[in-house]
């Protein structure tokens, strides 16, 4: 039943053997322990297991690991280069745009792919980018300060 | 005086978060683990005639299966805090026995090696029910008719009376009484963490350890102890990081006990992770109050009574306060306002629903919705500007400390200060001719304004249903570094980054020479946890006391070492000096280095404290003595640390104005936001971005209430909103930037004058917003609508008129 699959994630090769239904969260998580990668509600609607995929933004919940065979998976773990925060990380921490964390690593993602496609959004853009990722912390304002601040940065 | 008290100090718990690195409950891995999945009703009332687990039994992986039959009485009911006279309580067990009672309410454990198994084996147990009479509506459910649980008779589980003056009188002689329906609906709390738990039992150790995403992991353990029967020395229950809590948290629920419980039935470790399914039905609800309110004036605006009549839909079960929630509506229902009699009827009611308790604000956003919606009523009635009305009925700066009709004493306020900052903030004036230009240009505009009061600081003991003080422990490492230890259980409030500002200028170190450590009951002397807007007010006046105690002990092994007088030594942020003071280096040279390195070579033994020919000492100096403990004043004990019980004599009453400017779109009906104005005064501001990031926070889920969330169980008692699609949680496109300032009032309550924040914008703004779509409604004649403001009931005003 299993499948065998290969995954590069964070720049390291993965070779596994998944059932066919194992969620690409659940691998991340379970497989390869990199539990930064969050799950708040497994229907595609909360965007807390956002990663990127080949560079894309997607909600690893709605994405099985065998569908990933194959590709290039960055999640938060893998942002921070040579132990240099990416801007969006910086900018989270300067601007206050977390308090509890738990929807961080997915907004981050979603920021860092809103600033590659525009390195200069405005904020009714930011806001937009980040339709598909809830926090109930924030209220989100300094999650756009954040953005921006990362935008200027990089 | 203060470095780090005031300033926007970056939090010290962001850079594990924003890497990924923090360890919520699912995060945590433990060998051999176990996972529990739930089977839960599907019918809001049911009798179980039948259960078969057997198929479910012989899925490959499958450990084991509990129903609510296996278990009987073997763990103790699911706890309920509130102590109300007469109040029904039905017994409440982890698992439905024989009947159920709600949709979600859980009726089977499965027990796999896998969480897919766990759920696979879910949907292969056979239940049969045989469906009664179902009651979703508050107010029909006190009228009789079907009844939740038969051995009571009826639903109504308590009844309740509370305020002042005579209500009576006062509305019979007011020149105006206005009455209004008012609702305040179901809200889903919605952590973006589920709930999880995750227990181990030690065999040999007979030590149980239970790993859950709570608010309040001291209470918790004392509950979970009696519910399973566990020694509490033996019990340890540990709070890893939490995704939000917003009162879903503050609770002792049934899978906590059972998930224990059955660890120590197998030995082995179990986990269960709340699906958001299960999180939208099965975790606490808030609000939930149908009422009715009557207001008396006098034709120039002045309040003279207010009486509230209200349903407060309980749900099936009582929940740790459930019923407690109304008394603090009750409590609040003066606002910031002169209203010589006030009274409020509760009828909690049973619903076959899931429990409300407390989320965000907890009974008093509805207490301020209420006042709040009254006073524009008035406004309204009368034809005066809503702030007129406002200004008339406030106290004055002078009267505090002021004493409602509600029986409580609010310590320091400046409400007129906060409305003028408000309102120049918004150039209010301007704003209402504008207005008026845009209605004769057809644009439908509305200006709302809220002048709210908060209770927080909770609280005093005496008022609290299981303590209201809050502990700390505060010491000082042989090397120097401090170390706290907070009772208080923050989860997203940033108490390590403001409670290590407040160490950092009391103690004069580095504030990353300050770890703040909660969440472990093993770690931690007992505590209350984080809610009520308490964490900063409670715990941070017990870590600054603590502190102070500390530094006294301080100055006399300094006093001792220095020879000298007592009365000699003097502290400041370099250290303990000797009178008169030497000349400092420079300004700004801070704290001298350590003779310790922070990265001090494993083994290296620690260096004697160099005392001699010295005029002062730094803590370090002092903290190595005291713990080499070679040199002391006789008597003293080694060591220093101190531990502090902070009791707040009172509540704090922290307060502010929030304006909301609204259009509503004449050809869809949606209401969009122009501007937001929000001046708060939460007394003394420890860090003002944590402060702005909790004000922020509570207007969105305001904004929530106001005009878009709503829980929904349709007549059979199905819920509706079950997943994050139908229930609409908002998003960074739906809101308008907030313009944020600031008064400073501070509190006599504890010795730092801080009041408390984190539920404001929850409760001020909720009626801003209100008032603003009635305000902008109001030529076609409406004086009031009930939340969430729906597009489609906002069209239908405006276009049955047009
Ligand atoms: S967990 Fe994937 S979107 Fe919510
Ligand atoms: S920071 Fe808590 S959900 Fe976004």
């Amino acid at each position: 039943m299993k499948k065998a699959i290969s995954i590069n994630v964070n720049g390291t090769p993965h070779n596994t053997e998944v059932e066919p239904r194992m969620l690409l969260v659940h691998y991340l998580r379970d497989a390869l322990a990199l539990t930064g990668t969050h799950v708040g509600c497994e229907t595609s609607l909360c965007g807390a297991c956002t990663v990127l995929m080949d560079g894309q933004a997607v909600k690893s919940c709605t994405i099985f690991a065998v569908q990933a065979d194959g590709s290039q998976v960055t999640t938060i773990e893998g942002l921070a280069q040579n132990g240099e925060l990416h801007p969006v990380q910086e900018g989270f921490w300067e601007r206050h745009g977390l308090q509890c964390g738990y929807c961080t690593p997915g907004m981050i993602i979603a920021a860092a792919q809103i600033l590659e496609r525009n390195p200069n959004p405005s904020q009714e853009e930011i806001r937009h980018g980040l339709e598909g990722n809830l926090c109930r912390c924030t209220g989100y304002q300094h999650i756009v300060e954040a953005v921006e601040y990362a935008a200027k940065k990089s | 005086m203060s470095k780090f008290v005031g300033q926007r100090v970056k939090r010290t718990e962001d850079p594990r978060l924003i890497k990924g690195l923090g360890h919520y409950v699912d995060d945590i891995r433990l060998p051999d683990t176990l996972h529990v999945a739930f089977l839960r009703s599907m019918y809001a009332h049911a009798r179980i005639t039948n259960i078969d687990v057997s198929e479910a039994m012989n899925t490959p992986g499958v450990v084991a299966v509990y129903t609510g039959r296996d278990l009987g009485e073997k763990i103790g009911p699911v706890p309920c805090a509130a102590a109300l006279p007469d109040l029904k309580v039905p017994d409440h067990r982890p698992l439905a026995s024989d009947k159920v009672y709600f949709v979600g309410h859980p009726i089977a454990a499965v027990v796999a090696t896998d969480r897919y198994a766990a759920r696979d084996a879910v949907d292969l147990i056979m239940v049969d029910y045989e469906e009664l009479a179902v009651v979703v509506d508050p107010e029909e459910a006190a009228k009789g008719g079907a009844v939740v649980h038969e051995k009571f008779g009826d639903n109504v589980a308590y009844k309740l009376t509370a305020g002042e003056g005579d209500i009576d009188a006062a509305l019979a002689s007011a020149d105006k009484v206005i009455k209004q329906r008012i609702l305040n609906q179901r809200l889903a709390p919605i952590a973006m963490e589920p709930r999880g738990v995750l227990a181990r039992y030690l065999p040999g150790e007979e030590e149980l350890t239970v790993w859950s995403s709570t608010q309040i992991p001291h209470l918790l353990r004392t509950q979970l102890a009696l519910m399973i029967g566990i020694p509490e020395n033996k019990l340890r229950v540990i709070t890893p990081e939490v995704g939000g809590g917003f009162g879903s948290k503050l609770n002792v629920y049934g899978e906590e006990a059972l998930l224990g419980w059955i660890s120590m039935q197998l030995g082995k470790p179990v986990k269960w992770i709340e699906t958001r399914r299960e999180n939208m039905a099965s975790t606490i609800h808030g609000r939930g109050q149908v009422g009715y309110i009557e207001v008396g004036c006098r034709n120039d605006g002045t309040i003279t009574g207010l009486r509230y009549n209200v349903f407060a839909d309980l749900g099936a079960y009582h929940q740790l306060l459930t019923p407690a929630i109304p008394t603090l509506t009750g409590l609040m229902l003066s606002g910031c306002y002169k209203i010589p009699a006030i009274q409020i009827n509760v009828t909690g009611v049973f619903t076959n629903k899931m429990a409300t308790d407390a989320y965000r604000g907890a009974g008093r956003p509805e207490a301020t919705y209420v006042v709040e919606r009254a006073a524009d009523l008035v406004a309204a009635e009368l034809g005066l500007d809503p702030v007129e009305v406002r200004r008339r009925n406030f106290p004055k700066p002078d009267e505090f400390p002021f004493k409602t009709a509600t029986g409580l004493f609010y310590d320091s306020g400046n409400y007129e200060a906060a409305l003028d900052k408000a309102l120049q903030n918004a150039d209010y004036a301007r704003l209402r001719e504008e207005q008026k230009r845009a209605r004769d240009e057809g644009r439908i505009i509305g200006i709302g304004v809220s002048t709210y009061v908060e209770i927080c600081a909770l609280g005093p003991s005496q008022a609290m249903p299981a303590g209201g003080w809050e502990s700390a422990t505060v010491r000082i490492e042989p090397t120097g570094k401090v170390t706290i230890l907070t009772g208080a259980s923050p989860h997203g409030q940033g108490q390590e980054t403001s409670f290590a500002q407040i160490a950092a200028d009391e103690l004069g170190v580095d504030i990353g020479d300050v770890t703040v450590i909660h969440g472990d009951t093993s770690i931690v002397q007992y505590g209350i946890g984080t809610f009520g807007s308490r964490a900063t007010a409670v715990g941070g006046t017990a870590v600054y006391i603590a502190i102070e105690r500390l530094k006294e002990k301080a100055n006399k092994i300094a006093a001792h070492l220095l020879q000298a007088d007592i009365s000699k030594v003097v502290w400041d942020e370099n250290g303990f000096n000797l009178e008169p003071e030497p000349a400092k280096v420079a300004a700004g040279a801070g704290v001298p280095e350590a003779d310790l390195p922070a990265g001090q070579a494993p083994g290296a033994s620690l260096p004697e404290p160099q005392i001699e020919g010295k005029k002062s000492l730094s803590l370090q100096d002092i903290a190595l003595a005291a713990h080499l403990a070679k040199d002391l004043p006789p008597d003293m004990e080694p060591g220093l640390s101190a531990t502090y019980f902070f009791e707040p004599k009172n509540f704090t009453f922290p307060f502010g104005t929030h304006i909301a400017i609204v259009e509503i779109d004449r050809e869809t009906g949606e209401i969009k936001f122009q501007r937001y104005v929000a001046v708060d005064d939460c007394g003394k501001v420890i860090n003002p971005m944590l402060v702005d990031g909790q004000v922020q926070g509570g207007i969105v889920q305001a904004i929530g209430q106001a005009l878009y969330e709503e829980v929904v169980y349709d007549e059979q008692g199905q819920l509706v909103t079950g997943t994050l699609m139908d229930y609409a949680v908002p998003k960074a496109a739906m809101l308008p930037w907030f313009e944020l300032d600031r008064t400073e009032t501070p509190t006599d309550v504890n010795p730092m004058g801080v009041k408390g924040v984190g539920e404001a914008g929850t409760i001020g703004a909720t009626p801003a917003i209100v008032n603003a779509v009635v305000d902008a409604l109001s030529p076609y004649g409406i004086r009031h609508i009930d939340m969430p403001i729906k597009p489609e009931n906002v069209w239908k005003i405006v276009n049955q008129q047009s």
